[in-house]
């Protein structure tokens, strides 16, 4: 190994080579002969990675090696492998850039499947590389074998074994290429030791040919000029805008449509900041937590415009049910989305940056025209409802009894003294859906969360990732006090590389979101929801942060949490963690109890909305 | 529910079969059966697949499979306009009294003997399910000691192919 390491050049020899060429852009198409490793480093460098957070391994560690002498790529140690693959998550879904995480074979492999199965489910560009057992002993039950390819094919977008050394350029290039294009998701490159060890050469940009691999981004004419026919004629149409919108970077082109049609907006979980919250016509967050206007406006609506959403459960609750009268146009780039849960009148496979701006060219079009109908493009009788509804039933918290701190208090005031640059990253649960409500997203990419899986742990490496990627952004992990206690060793990982991240635990000493559900629909029978983390104070939140050379504060009391937060918000040197003892029963309102209708929203535990005569 | 036959053309790599037999029971889709092999084209193989599921399920079987990065083309065959084939392999106790019985009965069916024992036949049979099952009904007498069937294989009628025009070029 050392042998092959002395006669191939690093590549920071490569990139020396490459400096002394009249063009700079490491001599396209030029072959060096090199290590399997070597070329693997070169390819993540020409493919223009500056991040790579991982763990070394046996199987991985020839790749570390000209690691090493990479001067483009800045490799970030984390403490589990399971912290890799959440912060390229953070890294990608803060930037839209792909997020890289490399491990070893089986264990550490093993470790990356939760954020695997994280970003597939909530579509975020990320490649993960891992190390394998050489190819001769694949499949002999080896040491710290995996077949980590067979266990991601459900979870990837799609991934490879790779064990011709002189195949490294190319499947990198294709990784990155499928993970970002289309609709973005992870990609596992899996390297057996030995094609890391071999000499080969190296060439860039290669070759490459995806015969079944063509996403389609231009949307149909005929589907968008029905789009467009169908939003003239609606009275009561919604704009349901999904996490698409914000992969595809559109946000800005909707803000443009919303605008012009004066059509009203629900924002999911996913998609929080796509539209500001300040929107006149932004309703906020549809589903289970949403608001008693996006809630209502949907199943009101006559025509729900999906645009890179896909009708998850937690938005439709009951699918027999939601929306019964609407009509659906339904774009995304994903084929498979459409008709998947909903059938949609109008389906658009497409971009939704191309397919926004189409339907924006139509609507100006189809106005300029003219219609027959006097109420064509007119809504503002249903403008004039929902936005009364916004008004009727804002969002809000009842104050405990006995004085105990609000967690809602607590999230609202870190957005607020924070402001809408900060980027916000939350783990899964109570803490969740509050910060999703709570704190006012003014920008699309300022609200990172784990949506689809559900993975509990990820805010702390996400944060981490998303720092990395944005480092004069205020990042805070939003996270609770199960959350937390999940993936915090990577606050070593903060400290020890200088990425100030600010943590909130809004600290219930509870699964919060869990003993939720047990006190509706368990009979207050709270089965192993109880962490004693206030109760018994194990772990003491404040000692372990200060054990990991963060800053650690404790709030109980209201009138404190201006002042820690403004202590957090000026500490830059390390990162904070704030343990913030809160209310145990405070509840996640509005809700619509799984498996029912979305007409059984309650805005309180013995509270429906009181509708007005005709609704 | 009915059935449907899916012929899915991929890269003829390794791993690709494990890839759509696992989206298949990851997306809760029963395989009636299952052929796969190679084409014309030495970097293309072949799937043909039975379903029997819902229409609105087949979309999502057919959506699914082409967001396989390996899988080049999903073409449902319409059961009228295309040709189905099945082979056969079957043991059948045959003595010397039974087995001039049996022999007719493959000659019926245009059937072939393909290995004679003392007191059994290997028969090869190839044709359609529905030839195939009315078949084994009529050798079910005799005594079945073994039986392997290939799953089916179809191609639509006429010149078109589905392999023609880009994957050529591909």
């Amino acid at each position: 190994m050392s042998d092959t390491t002395k006669q191939a050049p690093s590549p920071a020899d490569v990139a020396s080579m490459a400096r002394t060429r009249p063009s700079t852009q490491a001599a396209p198409g030029q072959v060096v002969e090199v290590t399997g490793a070597q070329s693997l480093v070169l390819a993540l460098e020409a493919v223009g990675v500056d991040t790579v957070f991982g763990i070394p391994g046996g199987a991985i560690l020839p790749a570390y090696d000209p690691m090493l002498d990479s001067t483009k790529v800045r490799h970030i140690l984390v403490r589990h492998e399971q912290g890799a693959g959440h912060a390229a998550e953070g890294y990608a879904s803060a930037t839209g850039k792909v997020g890289v995480c490399m491990v070893t074979s089986g264990p550490g492999a093993t470790n990356l499947v939760t954020p695997i199965a994280d970003a597939h489910m909530d579509s975020v560009p990320i490649v993960a590389i891992t190390g394998q057992v050489p190819s001769a002993a694949i499949g002999s039950d080896a040491f710290q074998e995996a077949d980590i390819r067979g266990i991601t094919m459900p979870v990837t977008k799609h991934n490879y074994l790779v064990t011709d050394p002189a195949k490294i350029p190319q499947i990198i290039a294709e990784a990155f290429h499928i993970a970002r294009t289309g609709r973005p998701g992870p990609v596992l490159v899996d390297i057996s030791k030995d094609a890391l060890q071999a000499t080969t050469t190296f060439s860039w940009p290669p070759k490459f040919d995806l015969p079944g691999y063509h996403p389609v981004t231009h949307p149909h004419g005929k589907q968008i000029r029905e789009a467009a026919r169908l939003m003239a004629a609606a009275e009561r149409p919604i704009f349901y805008v999904g996490g698409g919108v914000v992969r595809g970077h559109a946000s800005e082109q909707l803000r443009r449509l919303v605008d012009l049609t004066q059509i009203p907006v629900v924002t999911t979980l996913m998609a929080r900041g796509t539209v500001p919250d300040s929107h006149p016509l932004n309703l906020g967050m549809p589903g289970m937590h949403g608001t008693v206007a996006a809630v209502t406006g949907l199943q009101k609506s006559d025509l729900i415009i999906a645009l890179g959403a896909r009708f998850d459960d937690r938005v439709t609750g009951q699918l027999s049910s939601f929306a019964p009268h609407a009509k659906v146009i339904h774009a995304d780039i994903d084929p498979a989305e459409i008709g998947k849960n909903r059938v949609a009148d109008v389906p658009i496979v497409g971009d939704a940056g191309e397919v926004i701006t189409d339907l924006i060219h139509q609507v100006e079009a189809d106005r300029r025209a003219g219609s027959d109908d006097p109420g064509a493009w007119d809504y503002a009788a249903w403008r004039q409802r929902v936005t009364g509804w916004k008004q009727t039933f804002p969002l809000g918290w009842t104050e405990s009894e006995d004085g105990a701190l609000s967690p809602q208090y607590v999230i609202q005031r870190i957005g607020a003294l924070t402001g809408p640059e900060g980027t916000y990253v939350a783990g899964v649960g109570q803490h969740q859906m509050w910060a999703a409500q709570f704190v006012r997203y003014e920008r699309p990419n300022a609200w990172l969360n784990s949506g689809g899986l559900g993975t509990m742990g990820y805010a702390v490496p996400a944060a981490m990732g998303a720092k990395v990627a944005e480092p004069d952004r205020t990042v805070w992990a939003i996270d609770g006090d199960g959350c937390f206690q999940m993936t915090n060793q990577e606050l070593a990982t903060c400290a020890i590389n200088d990425i100030p991240i600010k943590v909130a635990i809004i600290n219930n000493s509870s699964l919060g979101m869990v003993r939720q559900w047990q006190t509706l629909f368990y009979g207050e029978r709270y089965s192993n929801t109880d962490l004693q983390t206030t109760s018994e104070r194990i772990p003491d939140f404040v000692k372990l942060a200060e054990a990991y050379g963060c800053l650690g504060l404790r709030v109980e009391k209201a009138e404190d949490v201006d002042a820690a937060i403004t202590q957090a918000l000026e500490t830059n040197d390390r990162p904070v963690v704030i343990d913030f003892i809160v209310h145990r029963d405070a509840m996640v309102w509005p809700m619509v109890p799984a498996g029912v209708s979305n007409d059984m929203i309650r805005n309180a535990r013995d509270e429906a909305p009181v509708w007005e005569r005709e609704e | 529910m009915s059935k449907h036959t899916l012929s899915v053309l991929v890269e003829n790599k390794p791993g690709v079969l494990a890839r759509v037999a696992s989206l298949f029971s990851r997306r809760g889709f029963n395989i009636d059966s299952l052929a796969v092999g190679p084409t014309e084209l030495e970097e293309i193989s072949r799937m043909t697949v039975v379903v029997e599921v819902e229409a609105g399920a087949l979309e999502q079987v057919t959506k699914q499979l082409n967001k396989l990065v390996e899988v080049l083309k999903v073409v449902e065959l319409d059961t009228a306009a295309a040709v189905h084939s099945e082979i056969c392999l079957v043991k059948v106790r045959a003595d010397a009294t039974s087995r001039s019985q049996v022999v007719d009965t493959v000659n019926l069916f245009k059937a072939k003997v393909v290995d004679v024992a003392p007191d059994a036949l290997t028969i090869e049979v190839t044709g359609s399910s529905d030839k195939l099952t009315a078949f084994l009904a009529v050798l079910e007498p005799f005594g079945i000691k073994e039986l392997v069937q290939s799953g089916v294989v179809a191609m639509g009628r006429g010149s078109r192919s589905i392999t023609d025009r880009s994957l050529r070029s591909a």
